[in-house]
């Protein structure tokens, strides 16, 4: 399970278009492995668009347009070669709201693999069930009821379980979309936790509308603003030394 | 209802004045004192029409026999039997009115023909103007009960709500007044038939001999056949329906652009438009020939009324059905159960297969059930298409009769009422009921779990 490929990704001068509307301008941004890159910025501003650009979610919304490239590991993700199927193995993604499939928990983890065909036997799939719980520190609270359903569980615990789910495709890149903004504070913890612990493992994109959240879990933060990356650098820079004027507002909550 | 529309003004007025216009000094609106005066002067007038209605021509039939035991030949009236008075007052219904009568016109019948008609405008004009005074009275002590402190809101609240309740109960009385029937009727038709003879019976030949003499006296009452048919020609629609439905659902919902799903969900939903009748004669005209010369063609002896061409005639009926309830349940799997699917690398078809359908699957049941319970019931395709024949067979390729084609057989004619034969329909149309009943029932538990699972 271990993962060495330094997953890198870079997005040069994208665009993205609803129709006429204009909603990400001229975005560049790297990606690298062992990082937690946060995404903040106020509502509307372009995050989760960026986003779901990077495992080409937007892809099912017939009005949206895409310019610009997208790489990983230096291949054009937009690409006519490359199978979205494959690159979703690839960047995996958890959502805002916890949606864990109203199946059993054993099988809410052990879809991925199944499709992808992971495992050659029932070991090898319980054996991936086991790590992607266990990594997601589920393991020890639901060890015994595996086959009850995934809806039965807290809102906390969903979440976590959607994130076991997405470790057990294994993927390179986890994007997170305002991960924790459904939770209470004390499972949001739990979650940060475990983000810090998944960054050796996998690059990790958040979008979070919690500054504190942004601060404590990422390492380069990025500020968008009206579809535009105002400012991108370390995420202690951003945070005590912003330079432009309207990061500053932001982080100190005058706007937004 | 004149009156009703003055009282409502008057009360208003009324209301308004006691209160010399000031509108905040009375407990409730103005409007509600106007109505209140409406509702006191129409409610006891439309209790008098009502009564009226019920017990008019038993009044005036009993005034009209009561009149006849004066004249010669009244007291023979007196000593009919129920079922003859019941007959001879028919007749003197049909020549107040002028039409064919069914005995002689004797003078005694004419008299009382006019005296009926007498009666009936008296009576009519009796009730009328009591109903008006009646009316009027009531409005005038309303009105007189108006004053700032009366709570008409209140009163005028509980009239709705009983009005409301009277609606709803209205339902439920229908249901168990249809259900009581058929089940009395059923119990008649039993002290002609045993349970065990209807229910296990093997043959079906409703024919009572209405002499003792005559051949083939002893009808059979065996269900077991039409039942048989039933099931076989609801089987063959659900095998066609479903499959074809629920892909269609999912093409619908999964795959078809916007424009797409504009032209083709109107065009499918036209289908549920189309009257059984048409339905029918497609199957009879077009669909039975078809099958019957395709099965020459393959070598196949095919009677001219299979239970195959009712069966999909009857499938391509429910598709609609079938069709539109999964769409909807499709359409209620969240979008974010699809989006974790695709986020985990999963195609289209994976998606649908492993999250969507089991998500949707009480669902889709429930519509199976549906269309299952249409499909039972349905009568005019089949009497067009598959005969009136009770075949006991498995073979779709022969004509087989179902429940309610029978039931459409025992009753269309002349019968007579308490016949064995005429009351097996009551029995059959129970058996009927209850089938249909629990599948409904069983639906809606699975529809109601479903629900839980998302709320």
């Amino acid at each position: 399970m271990e993962n060495t490929s330094k997953a890198m990704i870079k997005a040069r001068n994208v665009n993205v278009y609803y129709d006429d509307n204009h909603a990400i301008k001229n975005v560049d941004l790297d990606i690298s492995s062992g990082t937690v890159t946060a995404l903040i910025g106020p509502s509307g501003c372009g995050k989760s668009t960026f986003l779901r650009c990077i495992n080409r979610m937007n892809d099912s919304i017939p009005s949206c347009r895409i310019t610009g490239s997208i790489t990983l590991d230096g291949q054009d993700i937009y690409d006519k070669t490359i199978d979205v199927v494959q690159l979703r193995a690839r960047v995996g993604m958890v959502f805002q709201k916890p949606n864990p499939f109203p199946k059993s928990i054993y099988d809410n983890v052990a879809y991925g693999p199944r499709i992808h065909g992971f495992a050659r036997n029932s070991a090898e799939l319980d054996e991936i069930v086991f790590t992607s719980l266990q990594k997601s520190g589920l393991w020890d609270e639901v060890k015994d009821r595996l086959d009850t359903s995934g809806t039965a569980l807290s809102g906390g615990q969903q979440q976590r379980l959607c994130i076991a789910r997405t470790i057990a495709v294994n993927p390179e890149v986890i994007l997170m979309d305002e991960p924790c903004s459904a939770l209470d504070p004390i499972a949001t913890a739990i979650i940060e936790e475990l983000i810090e612990e998944l960054r050796s493992r996998f690059a990790i994109v958040i979008v979070t509308h919690s500054m504190q959240q942004a601060a404590r879990v990422s390492q380069k933060t990025a500020f968008f603003y009206l579809g535009e990356i105002l400012e991108f650098g370390d995420t202690s820079e951003i945070f005590t030394n912003p330079k432009v004027e309207k990061t500053k507002d932001y982080i100190t909550g005058r706007y937004g | 209802m004149l009156i009703s529309s003055a009282a409502y003004f008057i009360g208003r007025r009324k209301a308004l004045q006691s209160v010399q216009g000031d509108v905040r000094q009375l407990h409730s609106l103005p409007g509600h004192y106007g109505w209140f005066s409406a509702m006191t002067s129409l409610l006891p007038g439309m209790i008098i029409i009502l009564a009226w209605i019920i017990f008019g021509p038993v009044i005036i039939d009993n005034m009209t026999l009561a009149s006849l035991a004066g004249l010669e030949g009244g007291e023979k009236i007196q000593s009919l039997s129920d079922f003859d008075r019941a007959i001879y007052l028919n007749d003197i219904h049909n020549l107040a009115v002028g039409d064919a009568t069914s005995r002689p016109v004797t003078e005694s019948l004419t008299f009382a023909a006019q005296y009926y008609q007498r009666a009936q405008q008296d009576i009519f004009w009796i009730f009328s103007l009591s109903a008006v005074a009646i009316s009027a009275l009531a409005a005038t002590l309303g009105i007189r009960k108006i004053s700032p402190t009366m709570r008409s809101r209140n009163i005028l609240e509980r009239l709705i709500l009983s009005g409301l309740a009277l609606c709803s109960l209205l339902a439920v009385l229908t249901t168990v007044g249809i259900v009581s029937s058929l089940i009395f009727e059923t119990l008649r038709f039993l002290d002609h038939v045993s349970l065990a003879d209807f229910l296990l019976g093997l043959k079906w030949s409703p024919q009572t001999a209405l002499r003792a003499d005559q051949v083939g006296s002893s009808g059979a009452f065996g269900v077991i056949p039409l039942f048989a048919g039933t099931l076989l020609i609801t089987f063959i629609a659900l095998v066609f329906a479903v499959p074809v439905g629920l892909l269609s659902a999912i093409y619908m919902t999964e795959f078809a652009s916007r424009g797409a799903r504009a032209v083709f969900k109107p065009l499918l939903e036209l289908l549920a438009g189309i009257p059984t009748v048409v339905y029918g004669f497609f199957a009879a005209l077009v669909v039975a020939p078809f099958i019957r010369t395709s099965g020459d063609f393959l070598g196949l002896e095919i009677a001219s009324e299979s239970a195959l061409a009712a069966g999909l005639v009857m499938g391509v009926m429910i598709i609609p059905l079938m069709s539109s309830l999964s769409d909807d349940v499709i359409s209620a799997v969240p979008q974010s159960l699809r989006d974790a699917s695709y986020g985990l690398g999963a195609t289209k078809t994976e998606t649908i297969l492993n999250v969507i359908i089991p998500s949707a699957l009480p669902g889709i049941v429930s519509a199976f059930l549906l269309a299952a319970s249409r499909a039972i019931g349905e009568t005019m395709i089949v009497v067009m298409a598959a005969g009136m024949a009770a075949n006991l067979t498995a073979n779709p390729l022969e004509a087989v009769t179902t429940v309610t084609v029978q039931i459409v057989a025992l009753l269309t004619g002349d019968q007579e009422f308490n016949s064995a034969k005429t009351l097996s329909a009551f029995a059959l149309g129970l058996a009927l009921f209850t089938i249909t009943l629990i599948l409904n029932f069983i639906a809606l538990k699975v529809v109601r779990k479903y629900q839980e699972q998302y709320d």
